[in-house]
C-alpha cells in the first residue's frame, strides 16, 4: 500500500490489517502519555479544499498521536485563494518535504490526480461524491468492535446515496469485507450507475428494516443539491428518516449509525440519535484509531 | 533428509516428538527449557525478595507464552498470584523505516498498571538486544516502574547495545553466520530450541527469531 485513495483498491487482508491495527492502536488513547514514537520526523500536510471539523481533527490527532508534524493546509487563506492551481499546490508540498498528503477536495478524482504528482503517500479524505475511505474503515472498525463480526451481516445504507462518497466507500468496503449491503433512498437520490455496484437496492425503507442488522443514516447534502430531489423535508423524513419506530422494527441487537453531521429531525430522529443502539460519537472516537493505523501502514515503513 | 534425531524425552509440552528441519540442530529439547523456566522462576523470587511486587511482562511473540509460564510456575512454588501481560515493541524499533510495516502484537499490561512494580521483561532469545531498548521505551510511555529486570530463555551473544539480561535460560555462543530459532508449545506446537544456518535478509527481531 503507497496511497489510500479508495476502498476498491484494497484486498480482504488490506482492510482486515488496517483493523487489527487499529484495534491495537485504539489503547493509545487510553494511556497516561498518548504517543508513539513511531513517525518521529516525518511530515504530514492536512490539505483541506473543503470545510471539515471532524476528519481534519482526527487525522491531526492521530498523526501526533505517531509523532509526525502536522501542517494544516486550508484552501481559505491560503494561495489557493490568490488562483493557485492544485498541481502547483501540490509541487509546493512536495518541495518542502512532506511524507504524507491528506488531501479533501470538492472535485472527484483529485486524490487520485494528486497521488501521480507527489512523492509521498496521498491520503483520500474525501474527494467530491466519489469517495471517502477512511470513513468506511471506521464505520467498519466500529461495526467490528460492536458486532464482532463483518461476514454475513446485513447493512443497509440509507439516504443520500448520490451525493454522498461514504457511501460508495462503505459498499465497496463492507462486500470486500464479506457483508451484504443495501442502499435504501428515494429513486431521485440513487446514481445512474448503480446497478454497477457490488449491492442490493431498494425504495422501501420499512421493507428492509427487519432483516437489517446495521443501519447506515447518510445526511441530505443539500449544499450539493442543484435541483429538486424531494418535495419537503417532512416527506423525505416520513420516507426515509429513522425514528423510534423504525429503530423498534429493527432485531434486539441492531445499531444505527452515522457520518456526521447529523441533521436532527432530517434523516434521524433526536429519539434514535441519543439511544445507546446509535453509534455517532463511538465512530468518532475510533475515527483517531484506524486514521492512527492508516498512518502507520503508509508512512511507518520503507 | 533428517539432520538430527530427536532426542528422547523432548515430548514435554508438546504433542509428539518434535524434528528439527534440514541444517538445524536441537539445541535445547522440552524438557531442557522447562527445567530453564523453573530455575529462572526460582532466581526470580530470590532476587525480588519473595516476589511481591513482580509484573511479568513478555514480548511478542513468544515472550508471551514464556511469561505466562513463569507466572504460572511462580505461583506453583510460592503460592503467589504474579500479574502477567504482554508489551508490544513495534512501535518503537528502531528499524521500521528498512522494511515494509510490520502488524502489531498485542499489549496487554495487567490491571493495576506498572507504577512501582518490578517489571521482568521476557524475551525468547537475546541477540543485538535492539529489542530491549524498544520494550525499555516503550515501558516508559506506560509508566514508572520500580526495577526493570530481563528474563531471556536464550542469550547468543552479539550485543550492539549496553544491554544484558538478569536471568538466562541458556548461554549458547553462537556465530553471526546461524540463527537461533525458540518454537513454543503454544505457537508451534511443541518446544525446543533450534540452531541453523542465518535466514537472508532477516537478521534482527524477525518473527521468533533472535532479538
Amino acid at each position: 500500500m503507497r496511497h489510500l485513495l479508495s476502498t476498491g483498491d484494497l484486498t480482504r487482508d488490506e482492510a482486515v490489517l488496517i483493523l487489527d491495527t487499529a484495534a491495537e492502536l485504539a489503547q493509545v488513547g487510553d494511556r497516561s502519555v498518548k504517543k508513539l514514537p513511531t513517525l518521529r520526523g516525518r511530515t504530514v500536510v492536512n490539505l483541506f479544499y473543503e470545510d471539515s471539523t471532524r476528519t481534519r481533527t482526527s487525522f491531526e490527532i492521530a498523526a501526533k498521536r505517531l509523532s509526525a508534524d502536522v501542517v494544516n493546509f486550508s484552501a481559505k487563506g491560503s494561495s489557493v485563494s490568490k488562483g493557485e492551481s492544485l498541481k502547483d499546490t501540490a509541487l509546493t508540498l512536495q518541495a518542502m518535504g512532506a511524507d504524507g498528503v491528506v488531501i479533501r477536495h470538492g472535485a472527484s478524482g483529485a486524490a487520485h490526480r494528486l497521488a501521480g504528482w507527489v512523492d509521498g503517500s496521498v491520503l483520500n479524505a474525501g474527494d467530491g461524491t466519489h469517495e471517502h475511505p477512511t470513513q468506511a474503515l471506521l464505520d467498519a472498525y466500529t461495526v467490528r468492535t460492536r458486532l464482532g463480526r463483518l461476514e454475513g451481516l446485513r447493512v443497509a445504507i440509507v439516504g443520500d446515496i448520490l451525493h454522498s462518497r461514504v457511501a460508495r466507500s462503505n459498499v465497496l468496503l463492507l462486500t470486500t469485507l464479506g457483508a451484504h449491503v443495501t442502499l435504501v433512498a428515494p429513486p431521485t437520490l440513487l446514481p445512474v450507475s448503480v446497478h454497477t455496484w457490488p449491492c442490493e437496492v431498494s425504495y422501501d425503507l420499512d421493507a428492509v428494516l427487519p432483516k437489517t442488522d446495521v443501519v447506515m443514516m447518510l445526511r441530505v447534502q443539500a449544499e450539493r443539491m442543484h435541483a429538486s430531489f424531494f418535495p419537503s423535508v417532512r416527506e423525505y423524513s416520513r420516507g426515509y428518516g429513522m425514528d423510534g419506530a423504525r429503530l423498534d422494527r429493527m432485531p434486539r441487537d441492531a445499531i444505527v449509525m452515522h457520518p456526521g453531521p447529523m441533521v436532527r429531525g432530517m434523516e434521524i430522529s433526536a429519539e434514535v440519535a441519543d439511544s445507546p443502539r446509535c453509534t455517532v460519537v463511538e465512530q468518532v472516537a475510533n475515527g483517531v484509531s484506524l486514521r492512527m493505523a492508516v498512518l502507520y501502514l503508509l508512512l511507518g515503513g520503507s | 533428509m533428517r539432520a538430527q534425531k530427536p532426542t528422547p524425552g523432548d515430548t514435554n509440552g508438546g504433542a509428539e516428538p518434535p524434528e528439527a528441519p534440514e541444517g538445524t540442530r536441537a539445541v535445547l529439547d522440552g524438557s531442557e527449557i522447562n527445567r530453564a523456566l523453573t530455575r529462572i522462576a526460582h532466581e526470580v523470587l530470590e532476587r525480588t525478595k519473595g516476589g511481591h511486587r513482580v509484573t511479568l511482562l513478555g514480548i511478542p511473540s513468544r515472550g508471551v507464552p514464556l511469561a505466562a509460564r513463569l507466572a504460572e510456575r511462580i505461583e506453583r512454588v510460592e503460592n503467589l498470584a504474579v500479574p502477567h501481560g504482554s508489551l508490544d515493541i513495534t512501535m518503537y524499533r528502531d528499524d521500521l523505516r528498512t522494511a515494509p510495516p510490520r502488524a502489531l502484537g498485542r499489549t496487554e499490561i495487567p490491571a493495576g498498571g506498572l507504577d512501582d512494580r518490578v517489571v521482568v521483561l521476557i524475551d525468547d532469545v537475546l541477540f543485538s538486544g535492539r529489542t530491549v531498548r524498544a520494550a525499555l521505551d516503550a515501558l516508559n510511555d506506560l509508566g514508572r516502574p520500580r526495577a526493570v529486570q530481563l528474563a531471556v530463555l536464550v542469550d547468543r551473544g552479539h550485543r550492539e547495545l549496553p544491554i544484558r539480561a538478569d536471568y538466562v535460560g541458556k548461554n549458547l555462543p553462537t556465530s553471526l553466520r546461524e540463527s537461533v530459532t525458540v518454537r513454543l508449545a503454544e505457537t508451534d506446537g511443541h518446544d525446543s530450541v533450534l540452531l541453523g544456518p542465518a535466514r537472508p535478509q532477516r537478521r534482527t527481531g524477525a518473527e521468533g527469531e533472535e532479538s
